[in-house]
């Protein structure tokens, strides 16, 4: 049960991986960052099982920073869009060299 | 150890979490995308669920499902994205090879997870009480990292006021 739930948690992990390298829409692609966490957050449960309450706790912790890293990333985002007018990642290219 | 019925749910939820996750990631439509996403939560709230970790299940459809997926369909909103703007341009061969790198990715996570024991008994019983363990937990040996996280809090929310306030931002001076 334990080596299932680690095996889901890898595959969707990699699913975010892709996802936040083929995608250029900033908000798509931190709906990919989310699911990388909860991919994480997966295997912190199944591992709970062997080892105890604490990576739940931790889970607890991941879904606050997750919050927090949402609330300020779609700030950002929504000041981006105003300046450019586009969430296209591709077309905002102010530090490319 | 585990009967027939858990074990077809069981797979069941992670397959339903796997299609929805590839159905997010290969979506135009920022909304549509959401969706999927919240498709993803509600079946990874039902494996915490049959994992033993109850509470975790609730808070993951309160706080990802109910709060994050709301701020981001907010955003959506706000941003009011037209049929030109969510068009991206794709090129096949960054596509194979982000593919490339996310499948060996995948393949070497698969391969650690097989080669590992793992015991199939002998797991923790599940508690019947699904706050006490977490909460004892939590307010004494994490206390200190508890108090941390509400400051994150705090600063992520008068972060994200400032960062999103029209005005006299830095560089917004234009608009």
């Amino acid at each position: 049960m334990i080596r299932e739930a680690l095996f889901v948690s890898a595959i969707l992990f990699s699913i975010g991986v892709l996802g936040v390298l083929t995608r250029r829409n900033a908000l798509i692609l931190f709906m990919c960052v989310e699911l990388m966490l909860n991919a994480v957050n997966l295997s912190f449960v199944a591992l709970s099982r062997l080892h105890g309450v604490g990576g739940q706790v931790f889970v607890l912790f991941v879904m606050t920073v997750a919050a927090a890293e949402a609330a300020v990333g779609l700030a950002i985002v929504i000041s981006v869009f105003r300046h450019y007018r586009t969430v296209d990642l591709g077309r905002i290219r102010l530090l490319r060299g | 150890m585990m009967g027939t019925y858990y074990t077809i749910h069981f797979w069941l939820f992670s397959i339903l979490a796997i299609v929805a996750a590839m159905a997010m990631v290969t979506r135009r439509n920022p909304v549509a995308a959401a969706l999927w996403l919240v498709n993803v939560m509600f079946a990874l709230a039902a494996l915490y669920v049959m994992l033993g970790a109850h509470f975790l299940g609730a808070a993951q459809v309160l706080v990802y499902a109910g709060a994050i997926m709301v701020v981001f369909v907010f955003v959506v909103m706000l941003l009011n994205l037209g049929e030109n703007d969510v068009k991206e341009r794709r090129s096949v061969g960054a596509a194979v090879a982000a593919s490339a790198i996310a499948g060996a990715l995948a393949a070497e996570l698969l391969y650690v997870v097989r080669a590992q024991p793992f015991p199939v008994d002998g797991l923790r019983p599940v508690d019947a009480d699904a706050l006490a363990p977490i909460a004892n937990s939590l307010f004494t040996d994490n206390l200190v990292a508890f108090e941390v996280t509400s400051l994150l809090l705090l600063v992520a929310v008068v972060g994200a006021v400032v960062l999103a306030k029209r005005g006299k931002v830095a560089g917004e001076a234009r608009t």
